[in-house]
């Protein structure tokens, strides 16, 4: 039954019958075309990987794998360390996560399970419009509006907290123009938002509505049905979209270039001026050259291994879920 | 029975008490995720309207590119906005026809093959790539070669955006019934026709408003323009050769210059940037919601 039901009428290459001979060649050119533009993707990627690894083998001959682990970055003295930007990297990526994960998943309950779909509408419109808004206009607010705005905070935050232990230790640094790691992992948070919306809506909105039914009728309130319900079903899948915003934080470039701070540093001092990956390539790969430019280009080598493997791994989740979703 | 009568009075009143102030909280803090989206998105578009509307004129967007030191009234941002359309258009023109069609092959032609469901899979992992490094690539495989250009860019842009149209594209596809393709096999028509001519016209609405909405986002991206273009300040109206600026790069180049006039110029290009990106996602949803014929 399942075969006659996949079997492609049109395909009659593989049989036989003779009219296999008369599949007209225009409609054959059009299959290779759509293979071809389908094998473009595969293609690009690996060129990527290829062409950029090529490019770069100049830094890893000069500094040996340790130029990943080491903290010395001066290209004035030929010293190519990356660590410092992969650490701020990292960091700034994770306090995008920890801001944008729980108005992300509560704004995704919000729209699926509180909200009638006549105002949702609206709502996603709006949350939507964060992602219209391109990297670079987040990037020139952030650094001439936001920063020196939230520098006063950051100073009160800092002088508020000297002594405390653990706190002092993440929020203290001083900080004179307001770019900083948290500046932009605040700004990537907002960035970033949007998707991890939209995906963890998505996933929210394949809860079969028996189980939600099951849930109100045994007398559950709308917050305990969300526990009991909603979230065994949706949770793998929203693991997924929150590797998902991971990744699309990580890359982010131009924004982090300009509220950074542009300094490498490895501090726990989340309100001092760092530096990361994309945003090093973005600044100074226009004064490069030899194997200043191949660190550069190396670092995008990194980036792209580690993206490709954050969102295989989300991609992963995310399809679990939908097969489970579609299981039960 | 007699048991029934035992049982207590079930209550049948809203949960009272702690279970109730729980959801109660539940319920506001939900309100409150979304307020927190407001605020920023309210701060960001405020400062960018009201900085950016009173450098926007006529001399503005037909005004070459002043010297950074010049005051807010001088000049213009002309040779971005032109650079920025035609490095757009030429990306569009090269990566919806692709996405397109690489969409109709996993759809149509790929069946349950594996390489079907590798591309794509891998098209939902190019999405994630992150820009800069589309701008290394081109780059690396053609400005190392053949210098800057304007092509060089939209060779970038199309490599965000092709992945992009995959993926819209293909939820598209999938909408369309079969009992259509099936009706014009049973009219002996071939693939590519019924393909083309029954298939796609029946998606179109969704797949424009899909690649409109990759548009807009590649319109918008600063990144991979940044090795690829080079951002000069003068007018370069031939796209296939030479270094060209955009809006993005030079709002970019702006945003950290101290005069106060190339800062003013800044936010009138981000303006105009916004407008552009603007303009394409409501042409998209005026697609979606006039055309659409088919949807979940």
């Amino acid at each position: 039954m399942s075969a006659a039901v996949q079997a492609d009428p049109a395909d009659v290459a593989g049989s036989a019958h003779p009219l296999a001979q008369r599949r007209p060649l225009g409609d054959r050119v059009f299959g290779w075309l759509a293979l071809a533009a389908g094998l473009l993707v595969l293609v690009i990627l690996v060129l990527i990987a290829v062409t950029t690894s090529q490019q770069s083998t100049s830094w890893f001959s000069h500094e040996g794998l340790s130029g990943i682990f080491s903290t010395d970055w001066d290209p004035a003295t030929d010293h190519f360390g990356a660590m410092a930007f992969v650490f701020g990297t990292a960091v700034t990526a994770l306090v995008a996560i920890i801001l944008a994960v729980p108005v992300s998943v509560a704004l995704a309950l919000l729209l699926t399970e509180v909200v009638p779909p006549r105002w949702a509408r609206p709502i996603v419109y709006v949350v939507d419009l964060l992602a219209v808004v391109p990297s670079v206009v987040w990037g020139l607010w952030g650094i001439l509006v936001f920063a020196p705005w939230v520098q006063h905070i950051y100073s009160s935050i800092a002088s508020g907290l000297t002594g405390i232990p653990v706190l002092s230790f993440l929020f203290g640094g001083t900080n004179t123009s307001g770019a900083a790691f948290f500046t932009a992992g605040l700004i990537l948070a907002f960035m970033i938002t949007p998707i991890v919306t939209s995906l963890s809506r998505e996933v929210i909105a394949t809860v079969p509505s028996i189980d939600k039914e099951g849930a109100y009728a045994l007398g559950a309130t709308r917050w305990e049905m969300i526990r009991g319900a909603v979230w065994p079903h949706s949770q793998s899948g929203v693991v997924g979209s929150v590797l998902l915003g991971l990744g699309r934080a990580m890359g982010e470039t131009i924004a982090a270039a300009l509220v950074i701070g542009s300094s490498p540093a490895i501090t726990s001092h989340l309100f001092s001026p760092g530096y990361s990956m994309p945003a090093v390539i973005a600044n100074q790969f226009g004064e490069s050259s030899g194997t200043f430019r191949a660190a550069l280009v190396g670092m995008g080598v990194l980036l792209f291994a580690i993206t490709i493997i954050v969102n295989l791994v989300a991609r992963g989740f995310v399809e679990r879920s939908a097969r489970r979703a579609k299981g039960a | 029975m007699a048991i029934a009568a035992e049982q207590p009075g079930v209550d049948l009143r809203e949960p009272a008490g702690w279970r109730r102030t729980k959801n109660k909280i539940a319920t506001v803090l939900m309100w409150v995720a979304f307020a927190a989206v407001l605020v920023p998105l309210g701060f960001v578009l405020y400062t960018v309207i009201s900085k950016g509307a009173p450098i926007i004129s006529g001399q503005f967007l037909t005004g070459s590119i002043p010297p950074n030191i010049m005051p807010a009234n001088f000049g213009g941002m002309a040779p971005a906005i032109i650079g920025t359309l035609e490095i757009t258009a030429l990306a569009a023109v090269m990566a919806i026809p692709l996405g397109v069609l690489g969409a109709v092959y996993i759809n149509e032609y790929g069946g349950n093959r594996v390489l079907a469901r590798v591309i794509g899979f891998m098209a939902d992992v190019m999405t994630g790539v992150p820009s800069i490094v589309m701008g290394l690539f081109i780059f690396t495989i053609w400005v190392l070669h053949f210098g800057y250009s304007g092509l060089a860019g939209a060779f970038a842009l199309a490599c965000l955006m092709l992945p992009l149209v995959i993926r819209s594209s293909y939820e598209m596809l999938r909408l369309v019934p079969d009992s259509l393709r099936e009706a014009s096999y049973a009219l002996g028509a071939t693939k590519a026709r019924v393909t083309l001519t029954v298939v796609l016209p029946a998606a179109i609405a969704g797949i424009i408003s899909g690649a409109l909405l990759a548009v807009a986002r590649a319109s918008g991206e600063t990144a991979p323009l940044l090795f690829t273009i080079f951002t000069v300040e003068a007018t370069n109206s031939n796209v296939f050769s030479g270094a060209t600026t955009a809006l993005p790069n030079q709002i970019f180049a702006n945003a950290s210059q101290p005069y106060v006039g190339a800062q003013a110029r800044g936010w009138g290009a981000a303006l105009t940037l916004i407008a552009i990106a603007f303009i394409f996602m409501i042409a998209a949803r005026v697609s979606t919601a006039r055309f659409t014929r088919y949807s979940r």
